[in-house]
């Protein structure tokens, strides 16, 4: 059945969206190949040896890093699933949202606190191994750093999917008497299996592109990702043309990745009734909530270390001076304007790419995939893999004889923010705009509600919640954002991040790690309010 | 948060339309930690303000190599009239580039081992050194030798000379003790070497945190610890082969040359009103005339017995094989 007879104007919005995230990668690439063109000999004599190990070594870190995320994800989402309410729950899915506000190397040294030779555990493992603690330096320490990254990232946006599973089916589950293994089969596996290329891409894409991390917790050169190779041919060679070109190398393999994965999932097809059932009706057994419980207190455990150690740390910092002080108050607001700012503008465009890649495949009806709907699907989140340096070294060049291109900075900010966000923004929104979508076409078509209206009318109310989740997420990664702004000068963006850093970079520690504090403070009480926003809709 | 946003993109606009002073202005690129509120900048702002009667704008980057590639991507039409803040690891590099003009007169200037240059002139120098936790380590390496051979259980944290300007120096520094040999004591040393990281600030992190009893950095760190924080635990090792020196510079550009203000600021510079500023903000040593006395805690310093040095063509010819040296030992 054709559903849409005439051009559908969430398509429209989805090219739109497309278009603007082409033209920031586009032209950055533009920028650079221009500058670079005179001389290619430095951009081929690069592709060695050396190369194709620092290749290999990226993509196979990614690839453990990426199953060792989202496998036990899988898991901890579902028993969070199992069980909708139990005191503590919201403070700990506020606390799985921290970590992506966190610069990397406040997670690293919160991780070392604990895990490093010097760490609180190393007198323990050091006993169990005999001798003393090595750290976690080496391939351990990388995969440790990004399994606390994308487990909780991952672990929320499963919960996401399954959040849409309509409260009939567990009302119908549980009448039918359904055991957990049925249950998981039937009801759980669907959601998620959906929901598992998209997430596990996002994950392969944040690891593929890890820098701070792969060195510090690397243990030297051994750990040497592409993106390192990208920073160092635009930093210290200059060589625009071989930044082009591994980045292009990066996107290749993501490329690759992501097709493997898309065979792992399915578009499995969702319920089209309305739901009639008012609340879940779940009936978990004893063993299985004793399970469920210990999987979720041992994520919490291994999420929260980490954090407890840079509270520790920052407590120790002369908060009331740090808060007092102009420089920290001013980078706080302007952090929290632009970072709003990109939030904004990404769920916007987030939520236009949804509707689009939803409008295309109800418009395709069994026929393979067109090159549209899969660059609105999967296609936005390759911006991940584009390092913010290439971006920003791209743009300046083509914006610096337009005008003063620090001025500009603020915009550029935002934007690349912005775009870099929607990935995530785009997983957490899909499964319920799909579901919702799958529930409410036909009466859309049948009443002829459309456009706006359709908007405010029909989708709102289901993506309400959704809708906040992934604003908070993309505010929260634009809080915690460093590579555009390093670019771009601090004279005209001073952002808490930056200020953090140049503090460290002073040896003023103990202030670093109090405004890592106030960093991780600000992402909590973002998620709380977004959680409480959230709530009302469904109240 | 609507009146936040709104007083905020006022603010913008304003500070966008509203045109600067009719003074005379001067423009200076120099790097980020120079500009900090607790960094020279300021002072300097001021000191030299009142002597010329006009305006300093300040122009930051993240740090030196960031700010030759800034001025290369602008090209001749860079807005800077003087950059602040290249090493001598980048002057042949700056150059090369044709952007930069020579400096005019200026007074005496006082690095070891002298300096002549047509172009650049000097602000302050530092030593790299190997800083060390007296708590932790209670018999640090007296030599670049026994730094390599030492006991590997003993860790340092270094840098990376693809991506930071310490780490550079330690590579520098190794290859200007050992020569052709410099290999071969990497291959030694990487046993004792915690980890490499992309910066000075998440070397310096872990050695404060304990993780590593031993860091690269400055002989001029501990004097932080002193000044600032009353504190006597992190010292320097002084190393009997001599320690790598690092000479940060001042340069004109071309467009700069045009701006009477741009030779002003590069006299004074070598001077009080600009070297006194430097010691406890910038934490190096003066290279030009001071009027007050160093801080005691600097003649507490550890004072290299031997410089050592490479001019900047030979970095600039060699510091590609020498990394690719350093990787090909350190990634195995």
């Amino acid at each position: 059945m054709r559903l849409t007879r005439r051009s559908d104007p969430r398509i429209a919005a989805g090219v739109v969206a497309l278009a603007a995230i082409a033209l920031l990668i586009g032209g950055a690439c533009v920028g650079l190949v221009a500058e670079g063109a005179r001389d290619l000999s430095g951009a081929v004599a690069a592709f060695d040896g050396y190369l194709l190990r620092v290749a290999r070594f990226t993509l196979w870190q990614a690839i453990l890093s990426t199953l060792l995320s989202v496998l036990p994800a899988l898991f901890v989402a579902r028993a969070l699933a199992r069980h909708p309410r139990f005191f503590g729950r919201d403070l700990i899915l506020q606390l799985f949202a921290v970590p992506l506000a966190l610069p990397a190397i406040v997670a690293a040294l919160g991780l070392l606190a604990l895990y490093g030779r010097a760490g609180y555990f190393a007198d323990f493992l050091g006993g169990l191994g005999g001798g003393r603690w090595p750290g976690i330096y080496g391939l351990s320490g990388i995969l440790v750093a990004h399994v606390f990254f994308n487990l909780p990232l991952a672990t929320r946006l499963f919960l996401e999917a399954l959040q849409t599973v309509p409260a009939d089916q567990w009302r119908l589950a549980s009448q039918l008497g359904m055991g957990v293994r049925p249950a998981f089969r039937l009801i759980e596996w669907p959601v998620l299996r959906q929901a598992l290329p998209g997430i596990a891409g996002l994950v392969f894409m944040l690891c593929i592109t890890s820098f701070t991390i792969v060195l510090t917790l690397g243990g030297g050169p051994r750990g040497t990702t592409l993106e390192v190779a990208i920073y160092q041919a635009l930093r210290f060679d200059f060589d625009p043309i071989l930044a082009v070109a591994l980045t292009l190398l990066q996107i290749a393999l993501t490329l690759a990745v992501v097709l493997v994965l898309t065979r792992l999932g399915a578009n499995t097809v969702g319920d089209a009734n309305l739901s009639v059932a008012t609340r879940r009706y779940l009936s978990v057994a004893k063993g299985e909530a004793a399970f469920n419980a210990a999987l979720i207190a041992l994520s919490l455990l291994f999420v929260a270390g980490p954090m407890v150690a840079t509270v520790a740390a920052g407590v120790q910092a002369d908060l009331t001076r740090l808060v007092g002080e102009g420089a920290v108050r001013r980078a706080g607001l302007t952090s929290l304007v632009l970072a709003f700012m990109s939030a904004v503008l990404s769920t916007a465009l987030s939520l236009s790419l949804i509707m689009a890649r939803r409008a295309l495949a109800l418009k395709r009806s069994g026929q393979g995939r067109t090159l549209l709907e899969y660059a609105t699907d999967t296609g936005a989140g390759f911006v991940l893999v584009v390092p913010p340096i290439v971006i920003g070294a791209g743009w300046f060049i083509l914006l610096r004889h337009v005008g003063d291109v620090f001025a500009l900075a603020p915009v550029m900010v935002v934007t690349v923010n912005a775009v870099m966000a929607m990935p995530f923004a785009i997983r957490a929104l899909r499964p319920a705009y799909d579901a919702a979508s799958e529930r409410h076409e036909r009466l859309c078509a049948l009443l002829g509600i459309s456009g706006w209206n359709r908007l405010k009318l029909i989708d709102w109310p289901p993506v309400r919640r959704p809708l906040a989740t992934a604003f908070a997420f993309a505010m929260a990664l634009s809080l915690g954002d460093l590579g555009v702004i390093a670019l771009f000068g601090s004279d005209s963006v001073q952002t808490l991040p930056y200020l953090l850093l140049s503090r460290m970079g002073s040896y003023r520690t103990e202030d670093a790690a109090g405004l890592a504090l106030i960093l991780g403070a600000l992402c909590l009480a973002l998620m709380f309010v977004a959680a409480r926003f959230g709530k009302d809709a469904s109240a | 948060m609507r009146t936040v946003l709104l007083s905020f993109l006022a603010a913008t606009t304003l500070a966008l339309i509203v045109p600067a002073s009719a003074k005379e202005k001067l423009t200076v690129y120099t790097y980020e930690s120079f500009t900090a509120e607790w960094g020279p900048g300021p002072q300097v702002k001021k000191n030299f303000e009142a002597e010329c009667g006009c305006e300093v704008d300040f122009v930051s980057v993240a740090d030196g190599v960031a700010l030759l590639n800034r001025v290369k991507l602008e090209g001749a039409s860079t807005k800077a009239d003087v950059v602040l803040g290249l090493d001598t690891n980048l002057t042949a590099e700056a150059k090369a580039t044709g952007l930069f003009a020579p400096h005019g007169v200026v007074g005496e200037t006082n690095v070891p081992g002298g300096w002549s240059d047509d172009i650049f002139v000097p602000y302050d120098y530092g030593y790299f050194a190997v800083i060390y936790d007296t708590e932790k380590l209670k018999a640090p390496p007296k030599s670049l030798k026994e730094l390599v051979e030492g006991d590997p259980e003993q860790k340092i944290a270094i840098q990376d000379p693809r991506t930071s300007t310490p780490g550079l120096g330690l590579l520098l520094w190794v290859k200007s003790v050992y020569g052709d040999k410099a290999g071969e004591a990497w291959a030694k040393l990487k046993g004792r070497v915690l980890t490499v990281t992309p910066g000075w600030s998440e070397a310096y992190g872990l050695f404060t945190k304990g993780e590593a009893p031993m860091v690269l950095s400055y002989t001029t760190s501990p004097a932080y610890h002193m000044v600032a924080e009353s504190s006597e635990r992190y010292q320097a090792a002084a190393f009997d082969e001599g320690h790598y020196l690092q000479i940060e510079v001042a340069g004109i550009t071309t467009s700069g040359a045009k701006n009477p203000l741009s030779e002003k600021f590069v006299a004074f510079m070598t001077g009080p009103g600009f070297q006194d500023v430097i010691p406890e903000t910038n934490w190096m040593f003066p290279a030009g005339k001071t009027d007050k006395p160093l801080n005691p805690a600097f003649d507490r310093l550890v004072k290299p017995t031997k410089t050592l040095l490479f001019s900047p063509e030979e970095v600039a010819q060699n510091r590609k094989a020498w990394v690719d040296e350093w990787l090909g030992v350190m990634s195995k």
